[in-house]
């Protein structure tokens, strides 16, 4: 009963904000083991808004001030106001385009005043709330293919902009929301077939393209045989086999190099071959691409991944401590504090450290995902989800990059990397959840 | 309402368990298992910085420093930093132009890389230093910067040949010291500061400071925990008066030879020079390079410490031995004599003598006062026949025997590197030449210190130390106590130890030879040498003749001239050898400027009309006619070697020219009219093994 009287913190999961908090403190921490210079004054310094740390603090303050009006708000709101913030998402992005200003390489932030916007980043929130909005619409029918389509389309589209603001990393993210759409019904065979696809481009670069094509071949005529002898009658197996082999082969023997020559940048066929840890071969190469990358004095294209992997490796079990890690104390890892900042704690707190993030993002993750399933409304869950697999995205593959096991593209690693945008992203995606869960009880939307 | 879903939510959580267990496993390996990422890790980012300790400073026995170590500085870039930079200034500073600019600078990157810094230009001299530091302000944001070193400095200008030089260590140095030595360590290369390289090099320190990713050193490594400190070489006390040294250098100037006085109650090396002489100061800091280059190259060979190098026939330097032999081995006695007309006649061929007037060789005293050749031509002969004994080869095995313990025909053991030995041949020796069939008149003339015989300077001297003695002696050496000496300083046990030549010969002697050696200086050969009042010196002239082969000719040189002498006679404090090429007589050259030595350093100061003699020696020009001709065939041959190996006509463009002549061989002046013959001596050719090496190389 007293429960119910507390107005805003009434059904809120403190869990989860506990896990934020904790997650920002540790942000904080990392940023400040990077950048603090000896001779600092820590605590002015801390307030001066000048380092990183600081400033990195202040942008907690706002998104958690923000994050109290999202808690202040109806959860209705969002509901009703979804698809719109999905349109102004479109918009923004669409406005990317005439008024981007050059930052680092990225096409994809506009700039007012003194403060940098990057709607790719904020975009994931409103097509989260879309695809939620989409997928608990009450009249729809999931198992139909068109409304797959629409859903993967709602997905796919911001993807698409973004990755023309050469920002394939945040555009990857979308990808994500399939796992939402697996949740509700997306047929199983979608996902195996897109990791399939995905195992067979992965084998296409790590195994000779000849014996690639063989094994396949093999499998096939394997597979076509047992079929046969199983069921002589049903012809039209045999067919679909004899359909998925050429489809395979094809892919491997034209389709990826072709994406590859024609369709990536040089630099994205550099990083995933140097993740795979292979010399890039002849027809995967560019025309012309070839005399730069082979430029003298150019940084090895593995040297972020190579340097990240010693500060992490160096911590060894128990790490060397706070601000005593000497890799990423003085810059040998670039972009330390925002993409490569799990580097930081890697070096820092060693094996126990990684562990115990690990572990909190493991608790965030499967906190949100019962959070979820408790949800009596379908856009609650599906937002839910939405978030989780966001999460899940973002922090598997920035660690993966930083540990060598994913190609390097620039994502954050949720509430920890530096970047007001991220953090009040984030901190906004997980605040509406909060707010929505708090009313799991009141309606069945 | 897709209830049937339900477990999907297990499969995604399944999903992300797997991603996490992924990364965990990579975690494992990486900061676990795998092991090697803490020393790569160090590696990028802690460098080991060596911190040169100071040289060991070494001091004269009056505690005045020999060698001190001054501040130098370096110029030194770091070319990713430089811009903008007022090139023409700075090249306009340093006297470049801007084309060796931009060669220094790409030199450094090659050298360092471009983010760490470069030696732009070592060992700045005076005036670039007060110039450049004048105006620093205009680059030390831009690259440049200044950076002290310490450099060996020579205050007194002497010393050159006994100290040594330092240089950075080579690869044959670093490999042979096993890692201990690491490149850009400096070495004693020579002289003391070769010999007790492990006391004056001191202790290197290690910093231990951190880098950042561009190699900027960027502070110390765990606030300098790990840190060694240098700790500094320790000095050497030793028993040089600079003074002496002073002096000898200075009267050795424009003169081929060596001048070494000993202390013979400690075997302390008061002074060795060595001619031609040079500044010390000139093998430090920024002319290096430039000095040793020359030095190299020229034939009277500057750098050639002679004092324990230089081989010589002693000749009648030998003689006050000769006698010590012949009175110990019963053959002569003090009242031996000889009628001396002239030349000895004992043997087919006779040994000539300057002296021919009756009576200078009446006895011992007598011969030894004059330097009779007759005499101690019969005396060698009477020894290596002495019936006693059976035969001459046995006699000649006694005799060398003797000159073993005398100090001749070894090395001493000076704490010198490579001292050479001198020669006294052996039997086989005698018997390969003569195959066999040789007699005492064979090698008559080593009664009168010629034939094979060759001695270094140092054993002159050293032998004068045994008679001064009476039969014992310490190990010639520099250096009187270490600083700090602890136990495990062994190597100066050797020279504390008092040795007694193995033969024993009687005092009655010794004071014999004492004798007729002080009436040198009275009514002998060395009478005209003005005295110094109050010492009296016992001494021994010797001139000794030489020749070179020059164009296929031999050549018959001036003699050298040798003065071996101590003072005072009642309780000698010093033991001088001087050895002036090609000198004339001993009383010429070499005595002048041993009596000289002996009044510095005995009382401390020369009488004024001393002064100016010192200045008549030092400016009197005695190297031989014939270098400028040998200068010209090495020179022209080393123009053909590098002109056959880079076919660059540059290098022999000079000689080739019409109007160049090469220079003649001066024509020797007032060469002594009276002179040894009979069998030629072993010649001394100084620059004999010096012409091998070089033939090797040039043809």
């Amino acid at each position: 009963m007293n429960r119910n009287d507390t107005g805003i913190s009434k059904g809120i999961d403190v869990s989860l904000i506990w896990l934020y908090l904790l997650l920002v403190m540790v942000g904080i921490m990392a940023i400040f083991a990077v950048t603090y210079k000896e001779g600092d004054a820590v605590l002015a310094s801390f307030f001066s808004f000048k380092t990183d740390y600081s400033k990195q603090m202040y942008y907690f303050f706002i998104a958690f001030v923000l994050g109290i009006f999202i808690l202040l708000t109806d959860s209705k709101f969002f509901t009703a106001t979804a698809n719109i913030w999905y349109a102004l998402g479109i918009v923004m992005l669409l406005l990317v385009f005439p008024f981007h200003s050059r930052v680092k390489g990225t096409e994809s932030i506009i700039r007012f005043g003194g403060f940098q916007f990057q709607p790719a980043e904020f975009c994931k929130v409103c097509v989260c709330l879309a695809l939620a909005k989409y997928l608990s619409l009450p009249n729809l029918d999931f198992s139909k293919t068109r409304s797959q389509l629409i859903a993967a389309g709602i997905v796919l589209l911001p993807s698409m902009l973004t990755i023309l603001q050469s920002e394939t990393g945040l555009a990857l993210v979308y990808f994500s929301f399939f796992i939402v759409m697996y949740r509700e019904g997306l047929p199983a065979t979608v996902l195996v077939v897109g990791f399939s696809l995905a195992a067979l481009v992965v084998a296409t670069l790590l195994v000779d393209k000849n014996v690639l094509a063989v094994a396949l071949t093999v499998v096939a005529a394997l597979v076509g045989y047992i079929i046969y002898r199983q069921s002589r009658r049903k012809r039209g197996i045999l067919t679909k086999v004899v359909f998925i082999w050429i489809i395979c082969v094809g892919i491997q023997r034209f389709g990826v190099p072709f994406v590859f020559k024609h369709v990536m940048q040089p630099y994205q066929v550099e990083r995933i071959f140097s993740t795979i840890g292979r010399d890039i071969p002849e027809e995967y190469q560019k025309t012309g691409s070839k005399q730069e990358l082979q430029k003298p004095g150019k940084k090895d294209v593995d040297y972020n991944v190579k340097q990240s992997k010693i500060a992490i490796g160096s911590g060894g079990f128990t790490g060397k401590g706070l601000l005593k890690g000497t890799q990423t104390r003085y810059d040998f890892v670039p972009e330390q504090r925002t993409d490569f900042i799990f580097c930081t704690i890697g070096e820092g707190f060693g094996f126990i450290g990684t562990t115990v993030l690990l572990g909190i993002y493991m608790l965030l993750l499967f906190r949100i995902v019962a959070v979820a399933e408790r949800q009596r409304s379908v856009f609650s869950r599906c937002y839910a989800y939405g978030v989780a697999a966001v999460l899940f995205f973002h922090v598997t593959i920035n660690i993966c990059m930083t540990i060598g096991l994913a190609p390097v593209i620039g994502i954050p690693l949720p509430f920890i990397s530096y970047g007001g945008t991220a953090l009040l992203t984030f901190t906004i995606l997980l605040f509406i959840l909060i707010r929505l869960d708090a009313d799991r009880q009141m309606v069945l939307r | 309402m897709p209830v049937f879903n339900q477990s999907r939510s297990y499969i995604i959580r399944l999903i992300f368990i797997i991603a996490f267990l992924v990364m965990l496993g990579q975690l494992l390996n990486l900061q676990i298992i795998s092991g090697k990422y803490q020393k790569l890790a160090a590696d990028n980012a802690i460098f080991k910085k060596t911190v040169y300790p100071s040289r060991g400073i070494v001091f004269d026995r009056k505690k005045k420093a020999i060698v001190n170590n001054v501040l130098m500085y370096d110029l030194m870039v770091t070319p990713s930093e430089v811009k903008n930079v007022d090139t023409a200034y700075l090249c306009q500073l340093l006297e470049i132009d801007t084309a060796e600019f931009k060669s220094r600078i790409i030199e450094a990157i090659v050298k360092n890389g471009r983010y760490r810094p470069s030696s732009f230009e070592g060992l700045l001299t005076q005036e670039k230093y007060a110039r450049l530091q004048e105006n620093m302000w205009r680059f030390e944001d831009k690259g440049f910067f200044l950076q002290d070193r310490l450099v060996r400095t020579f205050p007194f200008n002497a010393g050159a040949h006994f100290m040594g030089y330092t240089g950075e260590v080579d690869s044959g140095i670093i490999a042979r010291s096993e890692g201990f030595y690491l490149p850009g360590d400096y070495v004693g290369r020579t002289g003391l500061e070769a010999y007790y390289e492990k006391v004056l090099m001191g202790q290197r320190g290690l910093q231990y400071l951190i880098k950042d990713h561009r190699n900027r050193l960027v502070g110390s490594y765990d606030n300098g925990s790990l840190d060694q400190k240098a700790i500094s070489g320790r000095g050497l006390n030793t028993y040089v008066d600079i003074e002496i040294q002073q002096l000898a250098e200075k009267l050795l100037t424009n003169k081929i030879g060596a001048i070494i006085a000993i202390e013979p109650k400690t075997g302390g090396i008061i002074a060795m020079a060595s001619g031609p002489t040079f500044n010390p100061n000139d093998l430090t800091g920024a002319d290096f390079k430039k000095t040793y280059g020359k030095f190299v190259l020229d034939v009277s060979r500057p750098l050639l410490n002679r004092a324990i190098k230089g081989q010589y026939p002693p000749g009648s330097t030998y003689k006050p031995i000769g006698a010590l032999i012949g009175l110990d081995e019963g053959v002569i006695n003090q009242n031996s004599g000889i009628g001396c007309t002239g030349a000895y006649y004992g043997c087919a061929r006779p040994v000539r003598c300057t002296e021919k007037w009756a009576g200078h060789s009446g006895n011992l005293r007598q011969s030894i006062a004059h330097s009779c050749n007759s005499f101690f031509s019969m005396t060698y002969r009477l020894t290596v026949d002495n019936p006693k004994i059976g035969n001459v080869k046995k006699g000649y095995a006694k005799w060398k025997e003797y000159m073993n313990a005398f100090g001749y025909g070894n090395p001493l053991g000076v704490d010198l590197p490579s001292e050479d030995r001198g020669n006294i041949p052996d039997t086989t020796r005698y018997n390969k030449v003569y195959r066999g069939a040789w007699n005492s008149c064979t090698n008559v003339t080593l009664g009168i210190g010629q034939d094979m015989m060759l001695a270094t300077p140092v054993q002159i001297a050293n032998a004068m130390c045994i008679i001064a003695n009476k039969g014992y002696f310490y190990t010639p050496h520099f250096v009187k106590e270490i600083e700090n000496e602890t136990k495990e300083d062994s190597v100066l046990n050797r020279f504390r130890t008092r040795h007694q030549i193995p033969v024993h010969i009687s005092n009655s002697d010794y004071e014999d030879v004492i004798d007729g050696m002080e009436d040198v200086t009275i009514v002998g050969t060395a009478a005209g040498i003005p005295k110094i009042p109050g010492i009296n010196i016992c001494a021994k002239t010797g001139t000794a003749e030489n020749k070179i082969v020059l164009d296929g000719r031999a050549l018959q040189l001036k003699d050298h001239s040798l003065f071996a002498c101590f003072a005072p006679r009642e309780d000698p404090k010093i033991a001088i050898a001087v050895i002036v090429e090609n000198g004339g007589f001993g009383s010429t050259w070499a005595g002048p400027m041993a009596y000289l030595m002996i009044e510095k350093y005995l009382t401390d100061s020369l009488r004024a009309d001393r002064a100016k003699e010192v200045d008549r020696i030092a400016s009197t020009n005695l190297m031989p006619g014939y270098l400028p001709r040998l200068q010209y065939k090495e020179d022209s041959a080393r123009a053909y070697f590098y002109f056959n190996l880079t076919k660059d006509s540059n290098y022999i463009k000079k000689y080739l020219h019409k109007g160049y002549t090469p220079p003649p061989v001066k024509k020797e002046q007032d060469t002594p009219k009276t002179r040894v013959v009979y069998r030629k001596p072993e010649l001394f050719e100084p620059e004999k093994g010096f012409l091998i090496r070089k033939k090797n190389a040039t043809v």
